[in-house]
């Protein structure tokens, strides 16, 4: 199942649906780190509100995908974690390291703003 | 007394002649109905038993309950006895009956009957133990079933008022826009922690939740456990896009914290209730002043 990446200024945003092999998995993640590259985005949103299970090859890659994006310069956010997923995932003990999440795309968005601003502002 | 007269249930009689005499003693017990229930109910009257019910009830509840019993002596099935008991049990307990006033009613009951069997059978001593091997563990039974019956339906109270008190006791409220108050009071076991979990999971969704300000003071006692359910709420938060701030951790919980070697480093900890609140306001951007000193 190829998953499309969707450009939105300065942003670059992946939209994830269930049923997602593994496979599709690693491609997506390929993808991502690709394109942040190749559009030159400041901020990429993964967003996974359509989930509703995250096992602990997705939690893995997830983070993996958000680090491999922080060292190509663009920071990452996961939006859209369900409550249940949420639970489910710090009772597996699954965690996602030191990615930044919020609560869904605009605030996703927002959050990447809101960073971008503050670069800005440190380096002036 | 020698040794072989005392009777051992179900060594002298053989099968067909049980079956015979409870024969009888259903007969026996039918065939007296009507005195043996008013005798009963009179003795119940003086006892107290039948305080808050009407003259109806008494009438229609002790003509099934003699039923039900002699039935389970003539079938030697309790099913009937349960199904009549746990409804007694739902019935009593709502209104307020006390243990006392069921089980003492049955155990008249099961006096009664005794009773009518010794006047029955006093002249044939033998009879009579044969007749009680029968009657008595029927009796026993049906006692049991009474109160067991009961013991459950009180249980089950107890478990609706636990699952009430847990929900009240956990609330979310929301004290700003984006900002939500999660008070904590009492112990908090793994059930409690789950639940509180998933309540301030779903308030965060709900309200569009950034910040949680999570207090403790009414928190007893932390140990490890609960230290590692309330870092696992910080987590769950987390990955919802809300940050958790604790407060409220009282000179004792912190040592305890300290010796047990919990890591709290993913936890913002603030000293009050109060402190935490500042600290959330300043950190989505909100200011708090005095109307008169902005006048000034």
């Amino acid at each position: 199942m190829a998953v499309p990446l969707l450009k939105q200024g300065d942003h670059l945003i992946i939209s994830l649906q269930p049923g997602l092999t593994d496979k599709d998995w690693l491609k997506l993640g390929d993808d991502l780190v690709e394109g942040v590259g190749k559009f030159r985005s400041k901020g990429a949103i993964i967003d996974i509100t359509a989930l509703d299970l995250i096992d602990s090859f997705a939690a893995r890659t997830l983070r993996s995908i958000a680090y491999a994006c922080k060292l190509r310069g663009t920071e990452t956010v996961v939006v859209g974690i369900q409550p249940e997923v949420a639970f489910a995932m710090v009772q597996l003990g699954l965690t996602l390291g030191s990615i930044m999440t919020a609560l869904d795309l605009e605030e996703g968005l927002a959050l990447l703003k809101k960073q971008a601003k503050e670069k800005g502002t440190r380096g002036r | 007394m020698k040794k072989d007269s005392v009777p051992i249930p179900g060594s002298q009689a053989t099968a067909e002649s049980n079956v015979k005499l409870v024969h009888e003693l259903v007969d026996h017990f039918k065939k007296l109905r009507d005195q043996m229930r008013k005798q009963w109910v009179q003795m119940m009257m003086a006892k107290g038993f039948l305080a808050g019910l009407s003259e109806e009830e008494i009438e229609n509840e002790s003509m099934t309950i003699y039923d039900t019993c002699v039935g389970c002596l003539e079938k030697g099935e309790y099913t009937a006895a349960e199904q009549y008991a746990g409804r007694m049990a739902a019935r009593g307990v709502l209104s307020n009956m006390t243990p006392e006033q069921i089980l003492g009613g049955m155990l008249t009951l099961r006096d009664v009957y005794g009773r009518s069997l010794f006047e029955r059978y006093q002249q044939n001593l033998q009879r009579l133990s044969e007749a009680l091997d029968i009657y008595e563990p029927v009796a026993n039974k049906i006692l049991s079933i009474v109160a067991l019956a009961f013991l459950e339906e009180r249980e089950k109270v107890v478990r609706q008022q636990q699952e009430a008190i847990r929900e009240l006791s956990t609330p979310v409220l929301q004290f700003r826009e984006g900002m939500l108050l999660l008070p904590i009071v009492g112990v908090i076991d793994s059930v409690r922690a789950r639940q509180l979990t998933e309540q301030l999971l779903r308030a965060i969704r709900s309200y569009r939740a950034k910040l949680v300000v999570m207090d403790i003071t009414g928190v007893p006692a932390v140990d490890s456990k609960v230290a590692n359910h309330l870092l696992q709420t910080v987590e769950a938060c987390r990955l919802m896009g809300a940050t958790v701030i604790a407060t409220g951790l009282s000179p004792e919980i912190a040592q305890a914290l300290v010796a047990l070697g919990v890591d709290l480093g993913k936890m913002r900890t603030v000293g009050d209730l109060l402190g935490g609140i500042e600290e959330a306001d300043q950190m989505l951007g909100y200011k708090t002043i005095r109307a008169a000193e902005k006048d000034a």
